[in-house]
Parts: structure tokens; sequence; C-alpha cells
């Protein structure tokens, strides 16, 4: 399947025998044991961790990932690093500067991306739970194409610290699972306050109590843009309607609401990742750590041949989309536009929540495309994130579920809750479970 | 320090001075802010060497020595205020960003008294500072390597920009000279030039006196002491008056001080702005500063320097010079205590300034008072001060143990001896007669006119002998 790539045999075993031990001891949670996945972008102390990138070949952090030290302390075992698209740039782990990574679905088509290999090695059943990061659906979205659950926290619920950054703003780190109930474990081990990050919220979580309440009586919105968006398959439409009915017959009223700014979010998004992704990416100078090139003369050659030769061809276009971005003269027409649009589309959901508890709809508007069918056309590669890319501008949570198959392929729900309402988006998911018979 | 500047022509200053703030840890991390004792590359932690995945956390000792400093200078506190990040390569900056303030910095629009005058303050904002470089060869372009050291990387900078309100060299030495003093009696920064705590830029322009335009401006740099900014602004004016006199132009340029040659040398030229590409840094929230708790900063502010000047004028009749070197806070302390324990303040202030008075107040008013009376001549005094200062004793008691205040030369007291038995021809009879308390009379009277300081053992001994 390609989902790893590298394995921590070594440290595996020695977290296996300590939790061993500690099970024994009756001194276990309920990590305990569970071997996990990390994605190539979370730092794990001494093993190496490259984003999927091959100016970060051969780094090994000193440092663990906060994420990754609560699951460490949780006790979970640690089998390797997945795959990802460099630097969580791609929604098809096709831009990894490695390997292609499979759908455990059909071989033959992409796992969805940037988590690519955390979905993956979930849904092929090679571990219970994996970490991935989502910064326009890079949880979400790979979850939906390998038919697993996955879940993109309140920004600031879980520590970015630790996380390669892309764009610092929207990224979160959140657990693949196949289970709604699993997933939510593992949120509730690595989310709350981080001292060392000061964009993480000191607020309490508490993400299992209701979990099981089930959806009677709640208002489920159903955005209409999300149903009319650009490419929408019609049998991921299809899927995605007898979910609405099913939760409908569970309780749930279901009412129409309207995102009005749901166009420019590509647009904003597109505007807002590439410009931190440029700054964030700038420490990859090779004067510290990663790869070099040898053949450089000059100080500006050495800049230029290493970040030539280490990024990849995607990260080298969001690097150079950003920096334009940025420029002096461009800044408001480019930048300071996005961020209003960014905040225009915080404001429609607020006004959505206003008339629900939780927002449904597909998760990716199309089920997993076959290996090679979009690399040639970024745009079309970014529409993948359509329906995800909104809730990381107005920093909601989020979580996909699975609900059925399309041409035989998984297709995902997505359940959209307010800020901070993370359990919210858990129940309504764990509550379409339950309907499903989960 | 009389400067010429030639005939008809305005010099025009502004000043951008980068301030190391006292504070223990760097500016986003926990490493010590104290980096030049360290071994190259030792004081650092994954936060300031950039490494992949790290954030900044601020330190809120530097936000509160930056609000500090901002209602110091009479600025206005931002409410609301956030970093941004200024994006550049460069292999002394880690990140390839400094952390920065741009719109939205911590002060703006305050003054700074200097000299008889005001320069307007624009703004002060918080900053990291970046690592060094050691090049083996004169730069880094031509250098065959160069030598990192990132020990300084994220220590916390504060930048404090004026207006063009200076016009001469003396003005800009003068004005950095009032900040060093202003953030030394805030505790804001230790200042020390040679340290690199403060460091002083001087973007400079000359234009045609009445002329409201500026001219081009060249901005000097690098320069590590008050006398070096003196002159390198004093040498800029004279070389831009000298270029534009000869029919040329100013070049934008960044320009250093070279101390052989004595004028200034161009570093950099800057033809075009550099596009730094700010923008919000998403790292951290942006801070709102309580208004409480900028009060509560602004009632502990101590007495600033230029404050304590005026009222030692006012309060005390000193001289603007001796007010000027009497506003250190542990001399102006010391001045104050010693006045209030009975010494006369012109006396008190004489003491510390000229002499460098260092002792507790109450010796030093009584060294003043022994020197008013007449007990020990001012050159006595300067070794009763030493004395008293080297062995903690107080000036009286310096005064009796070397018999400092007591005339023991033998000629000397006979002259004495002489014109008080001349001037009492009746207690010398009556003595003569065998009066003995006539002696003491006669004693007394010596003491009384030695002022005291007589040896009276000794002149005892001068008078038997005289009466025979």
């Amino acid at each position: 399947m390609g989902a790893f790539l590298r394995l921590t045999e070594d440290l595996a075993r020695a977290q296996a025998a300590e939790a061993d031990r500690r099970l024994a001891a009756g001194d276990g949670g309920p990590l305990t044991g569970i071997p996990v996945a990390i994605k190539d972008v979370l730092c794990v102390e001494g093993v190496e961790t490259t984003a999927g990138s091959r100016i970060l070949a051969g780094f090994r952090p000193p440092y663990d990932a906060t994420a990754v030290a609560r699951l460490r302390q949780a006790g979970a075992v640690f089998v390797g690093m997945t795959n990802c698209d460099e630097f969580a740039m791609g929604s098809s782990t096709e831009n990894s500067g490695y390997q292609l990574t499979r759908n455990p679905h059909d071989p033959g088509r992409v796992p969805g991306g940037s988590s690519g290999g955390s979905a993956a090695a979930v849904a092929a059943g090679e571990v219970v739970a994996a970490l991935g990061t989502d910064t326009g659906g890079s949880i979400r979205q790979p979850a939906a194409l390998c038919g697993v659950v996955g879940v993109k926290p309140t920004y600031g619920r879980v520590s970015r610290y630790g996380l390669i950054a892309f764009a610092s703003s929207l990224d979160q780190v959140g657990p693949f699972a196949r289970g709604v109930r699993d997933a939510a474990i593992v949120l509730q081990a690595i989310a709350g306050f981080d001292p060392k990050d000061a964009t993480s919220a000191d607020r309490p979580v508490d993400l299992l109590a209701e979990l099981e309440a089930g959806v009677e009586g709640l208002r489920l919105g159903v955005p209409h843009q999300y149903v009319e968006v650009q490419g929408m398959e019609p049998g991921v439409k299809a899927a995605v309607d007898r979910a609405l009915l099913e939760l409908e017959g569970a309780g749930a009223e279901l009412v129409e609401v309207s995102l009005p700014h749901t166009d420019y979010g590509l647009a904003a998004y597109y505007i807002i990742a590439p410009a931190e992704c440029s700054s964030n990416l700038a420490r990859y100078d090779s004067v510290r750590f990663g790869y070099r090139a040898e053949d450089a003369d000059t100080l500006l050659d050495t800049y230029l041949r290493t970040r030539r030769q280490g990024f990849g061809p995607e990260v080298r276009r969001r690097i150079m989309l950003g920096t334009y971005a940025l420029s002096a003269g461009y800044y408001d027409a480019y930048y300071l536009k996005a961020q209003k649009v960014r905040t225009l589309i915080a404001d429609d959901f607020a006004r959505a929540f206003q008339r629900c508890d939780a927002i449904v709809s597909a998760t990716s508007p199309t089920v997993a495309f076959p290996i090679g069918s979009r690399t040639q056309d970024p745009l079309a590669m970014y529409l993948c994130d359509v329906l995800t890319l909104g809730a990381n501008l107005a920093g909601l949570p989020g979580v996909s579920v699975p609900c059925g198959t399309s041409q035989g392929l998984p297709v995902g729900l997505q359940v959209l809750a307010p800020q901070w309402a993370d359990a919210m988006a858990l129940r309504v998911a764990r509550a379409y479970e339950v309907v499903r018979g989960g | 320090m009389a400067e010429v500047l030639p005939d008809g022509w305005e010099a025009v200053i502004g000043m951008e001075v980068h301030v190391q703030l006292a504070t223990r840890s760097k500016m986003f991390c926990a490493c010590p802010a104290d980096y030049l004792a360290a071994a190259p590359n030792s004081n650092v932690c994954e936060v300031c060497l950039g490494l992949p995945g790290v954030l900044p956390v601020v330190n809120r000792r530097a936000v509160e020595l930056g609000v500090r400093t901002a209602l110091a200078l009479g600025c206005e506190v931002a409410r609301f205020t956030r970093f941004d990040r200024k994006n550049y390569f460069y292999p002394d900056l880690p990140k390839g960003y400094q952390i920065s303030q741009y719109e939205l910095p911590i002060g703006r629009g305050g003054r700074l008294g200097v000299g008889a005058g005001v320069v307007r303050i624009t703004r002060v904002h918080l900053e990291e500072d970046t690592g060094k470089l050691l090049h083996a060869g004169d730069d880094l372009q031509t250098a065959r390597e160069s030598l990192v050291d990132l020990n300084r990387a994220g220590v916390p900078l504060m930048e404090i920009v004026s207006e063009p309100d200076i016009h001469s060299a003396d003005g800009a030495r003068e004005y950095a000279e009032a900040l060093r003093e202003l953030l030394r009696a805030i505790g804001a920064s230790e200042a020390d030039m040679e340290k690199g705590q403060l460091r002083a830029e001087a973007n400079v322009s000359v234009r045609r006196r009445g002329e409201q335009r500026l001219g081009v401006k060249t901005e000097l740099k690098n320069i590590n002491s008050f006398r070096f900014l003196q002159r390198a602004v004093e040498s800029e004016i004279r070389r831009q008056v000298a270029v534009l006199e000869s029919g040329g132009r100013v070049v934008q340029e960044t320009r250093g001080w070279s101390e052989s040659l004595q004028c200034t040398v161009p570093q950099r030229t800057k033809e075009y702005a550099d596009d730094y590409r700010y923008f919000p840094e998403p790292d951290l929230p942006p801070l709102e500063l309580d208004a409480a708790w900028v009060e509560q900063l602004r009632a502990g502010l101590p007495e600033l320097p230029a404050d304590r000047r005026r009222r030692l004028r006012e309060c005390y009749g000193l001289s603007e010079f001796d007010a000027a070197q009497l506003s250190d806070p542990a001399r102006a302390a010391l001045f104050e205590a010693a006045v209030a324990a009975g010494a006369s303040a012109r006396a008190v202030a004489n003491w510390i300034v000229q002499s460098d008075a260092r002792l507790p107040p109450q010796h030093l008013a009584e060294l003043v008072d022994l020197v008013e009376r007449g007990v020990i001549n001012r050159e006595q005094g300067m070794q009763v001060l030493s004395e008293a200062s080297t062995h903690g004793l107080s000036p009286a008691e310096v005064v009796r143990r070397r018999g400092l205040g007591q005339v023991s030369d033998a000629g000397a007291l006979a002259r004495l001896v002489d014109e008080v038995l001349a001037e009492n021809p009746r207690a010398v009879a009556d003595y003569r007669a065998g009066k003995q308390q006539a002696l003491g009379a006669l004693l007394g009277e010596l003491r009384k006119r030695s002022g005291g300081r007589a040896n009276m053992q000794m002149a005892r001994d001068v008078m038997l002998d005289r009466l025979g």
C-alpha cells in the first residue's frame, strides 16, 4: 500500500514491552499498547521526520511534537511514519518526495491527501489509529476516500508544537480511526492547552461524555452551496442524501442553511496558505540542517540550488504564489483581501450555526480518483478541498465519517460544528455510525 | 564641541536605536538572554535555532519592559499590539524571518528631552535579535568560509525610532546618551554600547537652509560608541555638503564609520527599498494589553532623569551641570540623603560631582561639615574621603585617628604660643607670679585660636618652654 515511509520497529517493540508492563501492573489507559502511525510532519524524537520532503532527508528532531508526546505518555505504540504530500501540500499524497501510497479499496487509486499514508494505514488495518494534519482538508478528505473516520479539531484544540508547519493559521493535528469512538479517544488524549503553543486554547476538553447522546432533537444544517458544488459526483450526492434521510429518521431536524461566500473560499485559501507557507519554509536553507546542494559557489547559489533540488514542484509553486501574494504592491490586493474573505466565511458559519447545531455535507465531491489523473492539473487537485477548507478558514471542528459507497468506493459524510464544539461534531458522526449499524 | 555646519546648510537627522532588553531569557524561548560568555552555538535550543515545527512564546517580561519604555517616552501604549514576520534570507537568521512588529507597535508618538530641546519619538517596537557571522575574508560575499554563531539569535530587542528632529552631530550624540540614561533609569536595558546592548543608527541628510524638502539620506550603521556616533555624523554631514556643493548627488546607502580613515565608508547601496513581505505572525495571537496592567506599570515607573534634573535644579538651586551629573539614581539618592542629614546642597553636589564621593549619606554630610568649618581643608578632605570609604569609617573618626585636624607643626605652634602670650600679658604675669591656673587660661585661648586643632600636648610643652 505504501502507507509507511519508515517503520519504527525498535521503538515499537520497546513501547510494546513497556505497555505490557503497564497493563500487567493495572496501570494502563485506553491507548496503552495500541499501535498507531504518525504522519511524517509530526516530529518524533530521534526518528527521521521529513514532512515527505527530500529537503529534510535524514532530519531527526531532538524533540517530540506535543501531540506525539501525549500519545507516548498514554502508552501508544509507534509503528512508523506515514507518507504524505510534501509539507502536507496536496490532496492525493502523490506530491510525496519519496513514494506513492495506494488506496486500500482500489490500488489503482489515490488515498487522498495530504495525510494519505495515515488514512491508508488505518483503512488497511495496519494500525488502529493514526495522527494526521489538516490544513484545508488533509485529514477529512483522505478519511473519506479511504473509508475511515478522520477528525479535524477546532483550531487551537491540539497543540501545533512539533508539527512541521505548512500554514500556521490553518494547520491542526487530528486522528484517524475506523470508528468515531476510537477517534474521539485519541483526540481526547492529544487535545488541550500547551504552554509551547501560544495559539493553543486553555479550555477544558471532554469529547466522550456526550458521544452517544444521538441526534434526536438536533438541527442539522444543509448548506445548498455545498450540495451544488462544482464537480459533485452524482453517486456521492446520492450517498450523502441517503445519510441525511437516515439522520432525519434518527430524530434530527434537517434545516437548510446558506454559506454565501463559499465560492470565494478556495481562492482565499490558495492565497493565505501559500503566503504562510512561503515564510514557514524559508528555514530550509541548508545552513543548520537538512539537504544542502553541494555544487554551489556562493551563498545565493546555495540557497537557490538547495531549494530547487530539495523541494518538489508543488511546494515550489506554492512558495512562489505566496511570495508574490505578500510582495509590496500586491499585499493589499491579495493577502489582505483574502483575510477579509476569511472573515466573511467565518461570519457565514456563525450565522448558519444560529439556525443549527451542526452542518452536514459530503466531505469530498468525488470518490478516490485514479493515480496520476489530476497531477497535471493543479486546479483540479485544488478542487478536492472545496468542501473542507471552509472549516480551516473559520477554525471549526469537522469530522468525516464513512457513509456508504459510490462506484464501489467509499464516500465520506462531513459534520462541521461551531468552534470548540468538537464534541458535537463527534456526537453527530457517532449517531450516524449507530444508525448505519456501527 | 563647537561643530561648524557649513554656511547655509542644515542637517536633518533621525535616529533608530536598537536596545537589548534586560530580560533573563530570550524573546521567544527559555534560553538565557546573556549570550556573551557562552561558547559558540551553546546558548541555543530548537526554538531559537528555528528547527522544523517549533513555535515562539512571547517573553512577558520583554513586553513589560517595552511598555515601561513606551510610557517613559510618553508614547501612546497600544491597547492591541501584535507581532509580524519580516522575511529575508541570511545565514544569521535561523527561521528565514525575523519576528518583529510592523503595523501595530507597542508604543507610538512619544518625546525625549535632549539638552534644551525635545526629539519626537515615532515608535517603539519589540523584536528578536539575529545570530552573528564570522567571515574568513572581508564579508559574506567574498569570504572563503563563514561561521555562524546563533547564541544571540532570539535575544529580545526593542527598536526606538525618532522623528528627524536632530540637526547636529552633538545632538545625535546627546539623543543617544539621553536615551541610554532613560533606559537605565527604568531598568529596561543596561544599554552598554560596547557590549552591543545599544546600537544607534543615524539617518542623515542635509539641505539648504529654508528648503522644506528632505535631502537624500544615508544610514550610518555599526557604530559602537557615542564618540564614534558623534564623529560619524559630523563627518557624514560634511561629506554630503561637499558632494552637493560640488554638484554631485548623495546616494541613498548604508555607510559605516571607519576609525582608521576617520570618515564614513559605504557598506551597501540601497537604490530600491527592500521588500520584507511583512505579514502578521500567525504563531502568536495579538496581545491585548490590559489597561489596568499598563496603569500599574506607569505608576511603578521611577522618577525619570529629566524630571529629576528639573527637581534638583528647582528644589536645591543646583546648576544645570550639577543637576545633570546627579541624575544617576544612586548619586541622586546619596545627594538628597546627605542634604537631609544637614549638609549644604551645593557643597554636597561638589563632593559628589567633582570627587565622586561614595559614602553613607551621614558620613558625607559629616565630611562636608568638617571642611566647611575649616577643621580640615579640602585637600585633607579628599584624603579623609578616600580613607573613610576604603575603611568604612566616619570622616570624624579618620580625622581623629590621623590627627589630621590637629596642628602639630612645631613652628606653627610656636607662632601661636607667641601670639597668645603677647596678647595676654596679665595672664603671663599671673603665671610667673605662681598662679598655676593662668596656664590653663592661656592654653584655652590657644585652643580657641587654633580652631581646636592645635596638638595640645605639644602646645603645652612649647608654652612652658617660653614661659621659662
